[in-house]
């Protein structure tokens, strides 16, 4: 076993294996948050999914020893989440920021409430691809050991930015994000697309809590969460509704989360806290550097009710 | 002063209302059954009380008071420490008519139970872990708390035994007393097997933080420590990433050896049911409630989980030795010479600080060999 030594090596090694088993949820968080923002509605709710997301899988993998099913069950729990969301905002004179909020609480709240009797018991994993083969050093091994969901998340990155400029589907869901009037003068119906653009949002938000519950790091608590739903809609606008970005954002803050207890492992103990503020840091410094006062958030859909 | 009237005024509500029903219940049962003496008690819980953990551990003290006839108890979890523990303290007092309560969570104590104990002076506190103080705190406040640090110690003899890397890992929360203590007694405990063995420490900052409870565990198992223990509110976490990885642990809080049979050393654990006992049959037989009780392994506060399949025959030895010398009372985990991991003396030569010490309730170094770092 003289490969256990790894020192300072360390530090790359565990911000990269961070960045692959952290990232997964932000990543379909904020893809879900890109499609549903795209089409010209926020949905802050994302956490609650995530969350209730968390917990129908594990209770579902618990009940049918099948991870996949949980996974189909997390996706549905979210479509309803997110249908629901869409359906209240299209009465006039509703605000889908608050409704968010409420949806976030009332999601966090149901998933305590049903998830109670599966906080015990074990639920199988979803399976991970052993991608460090190559190597015969254990802690490389362990951190190419990749979730399908990560892969599942990188490949969809790259169709939904594809298919937002190549698609009839994407343009569709741009036009309306951009402009109401436009989008009726074409004979669409705005409320439909938004309604179908939260479900999907909502779905690939149940999917990022059944990683969390059944990969990484693998089990239901309360506290799986600790607010990487709404750290995830903050991404999307740190990504500026870009696919291609969000998957880098969340690859970045995955990566940056994984630095302090890296750090302090290796014996870099003095100012842990200051390590953990990081990604927060991070995004600030990219904030104001790509920031302007003449123009608007470059990228914002029009129809959103912050940029309004 | 508007919030007092309306409170009174409330209290006015209630009490007319619960004498309205009572007449009422007795109208309705005339042989109503009569307590010696009927009590509530509220436990207030930081998490949710099934977490394998800190709050496990008291849910199971709580549900040990459940069965005494006369006492009713009322729960609730994951009460944040800000001003809503106060509305919840409040809303036993007044809504339960709770006469006893225990708030468990560390942040609760000051300024939230301190304001509660003013307002209500006929109710009695006792908080798990903080320092009552006879000159600053009131009389109905109190404080409870267990030598768990002697559990760890004992973690660290199964550990130091059963290391091959002699690096140890420690997932902790935030550098308070209580911690580092638990951080110390755990190096000393393997050093006791081996005094070249070290502990490589990572401070999460929160209580609990999942993922990034995972992340440090991961991180430990990277750079070559082959059992990993923890303080900090739910142990699944750290126990299951870790054994995923293929390194022992030893449990802390509650037995968690259901999440790894196979690698599940020891680990220490609360026995709260006992301290809440003492409490309430105090309550009922209506002596005045202690305001400063602590206590260790000898006392009853703190057990041992079962020792697991992998520990060795010398291990097993030199575990029970020392539970043995621990279970006369006043065994000194820190004793001289010893120095602090910034080269500091803690203890000279010949000096002991027994379980009891109040010193060591306001610890702020960590032991050499302990790697890491208090701020």
């Amino acid at each position: 076993m003289d490969a256990t030594e790894v020192g300072l090596w360390g530090v790359p090694l565990a911000i990269l294996g961070g960045a692959i088993r952290v990232s997964t949820p932000f990543i379909f968080v904020s893809l879900g948050e890109a499609i549903t923002e795209r089409s010209g509605r926020i949905n802050l709710g994302l956490e609650g999914t995530l969350v209730f997301g968390a917990m129908a899988a594990y209770a579902v993998a618990v009940m049918t020893n099948s991870p996949w099913l949980g996974l189909i069950a997390a996706a549905g729990a979210g479509l309803c989440f997110g249908l629901f969301h869409g359906w209240i905002c299209k009465f006039p004179k509703v605000n889908d920021i608050a409704i968010g909020i409420a949806l976030m609480l009332f999601g966090s709240g149901l998933a305590f409430f049903f998830g109670k009797p599966f906080i015990k018991p074990k639920a199988p994993n979803l399976p991970a691809i052993p991608f460090g083969g190559w190597s015969d050093i254990p802690q490389v091994q362990a951190a190419l050991d990749v979730n399908v969901l990560f892969l599942i998340g990188a490949v969809l990155s790259v169709i939904l930015w594809w298919a937002f400029r190549n698609t009839r589907a994407g343009l569709i869901v741009r036009v309306v994000g951009d402009s109401s009037d436009a989008a009726r003068a074409m004979g669409l119906d705005p409320d439909t697309v938004r309604l179908l653009a939260t479900g999907v949002g909502g779905a690939l938000a149940g999917i990022g809590g059944a990683y969390l519950s059944l990969y990484y790091p693998g089990s239901w608590t309360e506290r799986i969460s600790s607010g990487q739903g709404l750290m995830a809609v903050a991404l999307v606008i740190f990504a500026r509704w870009n696919p291609l970005g969000c998957f880098a954002a969340a690859l970045l803050f995955g990566g940056a989360g994984a630095l302090g207890p890296a750090l302090q492992s290796v014996g870099v103990t003095q100012g842990y806290y200051l390590f953990y503020a990081a990604p927060y840091i991070l995004t600030l410094i990219i904030m104001i550097a790509t920031s302007s006062p003449t123009r608007s958030l470059a990228g914002a859909p029009g129809e959103l009710s912050i940029t309004k | 002063m508007t919030d007092r009237f309306m409170l009174s005024r409330r209290q006015l509500l209630k009490t007319s209302a619960a004498g309205a029903a009572l007449g009422l219940a007795s109208a309705a049962f005339p042989v109503s059954k009569a307590f010696a003496a009927a009590a509530t008690v509220g436990f207030i819980y930081v998490g949710p009380k099934d977490d394998y953990g800190y709050n496990q551990a008291h849910a199971e003290g709580a549900a040990a008071l459940k069965g005494i006839e006369g006492i009713t108890v009322v729960e609730e979890e994951n009460v944040p420490e800000t001003v809503d523990v106060q509305k919840t303290m409040e809303s036993m007092i007044n809504l339960d008519g709770a006469s006893l309560i225990f708030p468990t969570s560390f942040g609760y104590f000051d300024p939230h139970m301190l304001a509660m104990c003013k307002k209500f002076p006929d109710v009695q506190f006792r908080h798990c872990g903080g320092m009552w103080d006879k000159t600053k705190h009131p009389m109905n406040a109190g404080s409870y708390f267990g030598y768990i640090g002697m559990g760890q110690y004992l973690n660290g003899v199964v550990a130091g035994h059963t290391s091959k890397t002699k690096k140890l890992g420690f997932v902790a929360a935030k550098p308070i007393p209580q911690v580092l203590l638990n951080i110390n007694s755990f190096l000393l405990g393997a050093r006791s097997v081996d005094p070249a063995i070290t502990c490589q420490v990572i401070f999460t900052g929160e209580w609990s933080l999942a993922v990034k409870e995972a992340e440090a565990t991961n991180a430990l198992v990277d750079q070559g420590a082959d059992v990993i223990t923890c303080h900090v509110d739910s142990p699944k976490v750290v126990v299951e990433t870790a054994a995923g990885r293929g390194a022992f642990v030893c449990g802390y809080h509650a037995n968690q050896s259901p999440l790894a049979p196979e690698k599940y050393l020891t680990g220490a654990e609360w026995n709260w049911a006992k301290v809440y006992k003492m409490f309430v049959d105090d309550l009922v037989a209506g002596t005045p409630l202690p305001n400063f009780t602590r206590g260790g392994l000898a006392d009853g506060f703190v057990k041992m989980s079962p020792l697991g399949p992998a520990v060795g025959e010398a291990a097993h030895k030199q575990f029970d030795a020392t539970l043995a010398e621990m279970m006369k009372g006043g065994f000194s985990v820190i004793k001289g010479p010893l120095k602090s991991n910034k080269g500091a003396v803690v203890a000279t030569e010949g000096q002991a600080f027994p379980e009891t010490a109040i010193e060591l309730e306001s610890m702020d170094y960590l032991v050499e060999g302990v790697v890491g770092s208090t701020a």
